[in-house]
């Protein structure tokens, strides 16, 4: 498939039962589609609805109507209306997600918590952790850190070791939620090289990033996300 | 991926009276799943996880389970001498009170060994291996295996607890609020280790808690339950960043922020 | 016969005596089992045996003869009592020796001698339960045998292990009859566990507080639980009896006076008589050393 990533006419709102049912639209027909090998990157204002896109892609979000097709394996999953198992599924082999912020779980190391997804692939825990190694030496993490829990690192190096883990896989699509937020110059550049190399292994790559430099670098294609704003159909 | 569920529930329903215990409740689990059944005191979650474990007889519906030869069986209607061997050899229990599910007046060694001696084991040699190698897995140094676990903190009691439901290698694991009663540093290690033993073992686990951040950690769906009734059911992740339901909403929102 | 006329034969009236013997009949059908039974009230306290005096009144005749020992031995005041008892209300011939009878009632002890087809052993028992110290609730342990749920057994055999080094358990150790029920010996020294095993005898158990009979047929098997690294093993006396000689018995210790003399013998009264009336000596009556004194 050479188009792993499909959304069409997907809309989205917030039902605020505790504001009395206030409805707040989030995107209205959102569509758009990533090649493999693409790197689109989300554009827009802040607030627009950018990060819904990618929760909704994820499976984190509900989505009021529309269809988020995903290229698994042989087959197509609308994640719009699969049961979660199957959203499981497709995360654990096809739909990978680098998050902002990592989500430590206590008395992990770091080298851990990066080899993670391939243990749940079932790959053999030494290979695992030499390829967690590998990267996380990419992404220049102080050797002494790796046998750490990543609960009191800095903000960097929880990025860069939530880079590592979000980068071990061979997932088709990588959902990228502003990977090199907190990164200095060297390290942003290391992310911009292996986004570069993902994209050369054909790998459809969806990512929102703030940092003007680096989106130049990365995106093929930039998608203003305005255009599906609730508000623009309002105004219009 | 297995295409085959290892639980499947239908209209399980249990009523007190004309009081509702739960409602209508209709699931499937699959090997390797974990389940959170999460709601306040008084939801009806701790009456369906004890219908489920057939602790308590429903007053409608079934639930059939994929025995190891991969037939399903109605569990209401098998014997009771058979539910008792399923529960012993290929299922757990977590009580919230360790008390509940260990013996306090014998050894933490006899408490995880005797499973393993129910299933017919007799080499006292193997029996201690076994139980010494599963207090060091639930991280009890073996030093106390002939303790009684009277002599035993919180923390350690409950993983005791663990240890002995998991000795013989269950597939299904029921827990009712696992970490309780414990205090904060020693729930997180607690949670910890549940986590790594459940993907080690892939084991399937329905966990009943009112804590939503055990729950993340823990389960991969979840169901919400209110007055008896399933009022949502979905991703973990689904439901407690886009909670669809008002009650959902509330309860979600009422978490205090660390 | 004339000073029976107040009692019915063997004290209980017949009503009574069938109940039980439909409960021993029950019983031997299912070896191992705990029947149920409507323990009567005897002229005796609770723990003096009301359950094997039921049981023996129950299945006695003119014809039998009786014997009673307590902890093997005829002469002490239970074993007495109970043998008068009998002679009063059944008019029956009482003996002390095992051969001559064709009831035995028993506390604590199996005769030495091997029992014959002929002969029944009674057994007063306190508790009739094996289960019940590691699971108190009645209703727990019914279910318990009923599902043949019996590891719990062996998580006691193992608590001995871990903290004595061997199973520690000398009496009322626990069997399983043929194959299928875990039963309470009564009191017995472990000793006479091996034979219970496919005695010839039937072995008649009775629990008058508890009101339960239960019971092994002849040529039944009796194992003693235990782990294969830890098999069952009886218990060895280095002496000899002192009166008789006999090895390989069970043995009584006497102290003899406050300097620590002490001596070992029969706990079998009848076995030393018997065997002293065929000429065996032990250490203490023998010649040589009474010279010696």
């Amino acid at each position: 498939m050479a188009t792993p990533l499909v959304v069409s006419e997907v809309f989205k709102s917030f039902t605020m039962h505790l504001r009395d049912g206030i409805k707040l639209p989030v995107v209205n027909d959102v569509n758009f589609s990533v090649a493999s090998g693409e790197c689109v990157v989300l554009g827009g204002p802040s607030g627009i609805g950018k990060s819904s896109i990618l929760k909704m892609l994820y499976g984190n979000y509900a989505v009021d109507a529309g269809q988020i097709l995903v290229g698994h394996k042989d087959k197509i999953v609308d994640i719009a209306h699969a049961d979660p198992r199957t959203i499981l599924e497709v995360r654990r082999h096809t739909l990978g997600y680098v998050s902002q912020f990592l989500r430590t779980v206590p008395r992990v190391s770091a080298l851990d918590v990066v080899a993670e997804p391939l243990f749940a692939r079932g790959v053999d825990a030494a290979q695992a952790k030499d390829k967690a190694a590998e990267l996380l030496a990419k992404l220049n993490l102080p050797r002494e850190l790796w046998s750490l829990p990543p609960a009191t690192f800095s903000g960097g190096e929880q990025q860069r070791v939530n880079i590592a883990r979000g980068f071990i896989t061979s997932h088709r699509i990588l959902l990228l939620d502003e990977p090199t937020a907190s990164l200095d110059a060297v390290n942003r550049r290391v992310v911009v090289e292996m986004i570069a190399e993902k994209k050369r292994e054909g790998v459809a790559m969806l990512g929102i990033f703030h940092d003007e430099e680096v989106r130049e670098a990365v995106a093929d294609r930039i998608l203003d996300v305005s255009q599906f704003s609730p508000r623009k159909a309002i105004a219009a | 991926m297995t295409d085959t569920p290892l639980l499947k529930v239908s209209g399980v329903s249990k009523f007190y009276g004309s009081r509702i215990g739960c409602k209508d409740v209709n699931f499937e689990l699959w090997p390797g799943e974990v389940l959170a059944i999460v709601g306040e005191s008084g939801s009806g979650k701790t009456t369906l996880l004890n219908c489920l474990s057939t602790r308590l007889m429903p007053t409608a519906g079934s639930v059939e389970y994929r025995m190891r030869d991969g037939n399903f069986r109605d569990l209401y209607h098998m014997s009771e001498a058979e539910r008792r061997f399923l529960m012993r050899t290929d299922w757990g229990f977590v009580h919230q009170n360790p008390a509940d599910g260990l013996r306090m007046t014998v050894s933490a060694g006899a408490n995880v060994g005797e499973r393993l001696m129910a299933i017919g084991d007799r080499h006292y040699g193997k029996i201690r291996e076994t139980a010494s190698d599963w207090l060091s897995r639930v991280e009890i140094s073996t030093d106390r295996i002939d303790d009684q676990p009277r002599a035993f903190s919180g923390g350690m009691r409950q993983r005791l607890q663990i240890a002995r439901n998991l000795v013989t290698g269950p597939r299904l694991v029921f827990m009712d609020e696992p970490t309780g009663g414990l205090d904060v540093s020693v729930q997180a290690r607690l949670l910890d280790l549940l986590r790594g033993l459940v993907n080690d073992l892939g084991l399937a686990a329905i966990v009943v808690t009112h804590d939503l951040a055990v729950a993340r950690l823990l389960s991969h769906r979840m169901m919400v339950m209110k007055d008896g009734h399933v009022i949502e059911h979905g991703l973990t992740d689904r439901v407690l960043d886009d909670p669809r339901e008002p009650y959902t909403q509330l309860f979600v929102s009422s978490i205090l922020q660390v | 016969m004339t000073d029976l006329a107040t009692y019915n034969f063997a004290y209980l009236d017949e009503q009574t005596k069938r109940m039980i013997r439909r409960a021993i009949l029950k019983a031997i059908a299912i070896p191992g089992y705990q029947v149920p039974f409507a323990s009567r009230e005897m002229p005796m306290p609770y723990g003096w045996g009301t359950g094997g005096v039921q049981v023996t009144a129950s299945i006695i005749g003119p014809e039998d003869v009786l014997k009673v020992i307590d902890q093997g031995a005829d002469d002490t005041t239970n074993a007495v009592s109970i043998r008068a008892f009998f002679q009063k209300v059944a008019n029956v011939a009482v003996t002390t020796h095992t051969s001559d009878a064709t009831i035995i009632q028993t506390r604590h002890r199996i005769p030495e001698q091997k029992l014959g087809e002929n002969q029944v052993l009674v057994y007063q028992v306190p508790i009739p339960e094996p289960l019940r110290f590691l699971e108190p609730r009645e209703t727990e342990t019914r279910k318990m045998h009923a599902l043949e749920e019996y590891g719990l057994m062996h998580v006691k055999l193992y608590e001995d292990i871990a903290h004595n080094g061997r199973i520690s358990k000398t009496y009322a150790y626990p069997v399983k009859v043929d194959g299928r029920y875990v039963m309470d010996p009564s009191p017995t020294p472990k000793f006479d566990n091996p034979k219970m095993h496919m005695s010839d005898a039937l072995q008649l158990f009775g629990a008058g507080r508890e009101k339960r009979i239960y019971a092994v047929p002849p040529y039944t098997e009796v194992v003693s639980l235990d782990f294969e690294d830890y098999p069952f093993e009886i218990q060895k006396f280095e002496q000899d009896c002192a009166l008789c000689g006999a090895h390989g018995v069970y043995l009584d210790e006497v102290v003899l006076d406050d300097k620590g003399g002490r001596m070992f013998v029969c706990s079998d009264t009848d076995h030393c008589e018997d065997r002293r009336e065929h000429g065996h000596v032990g250490e203490m009556l023998a010649p040589s050393k009474e010279a010696a004194e």
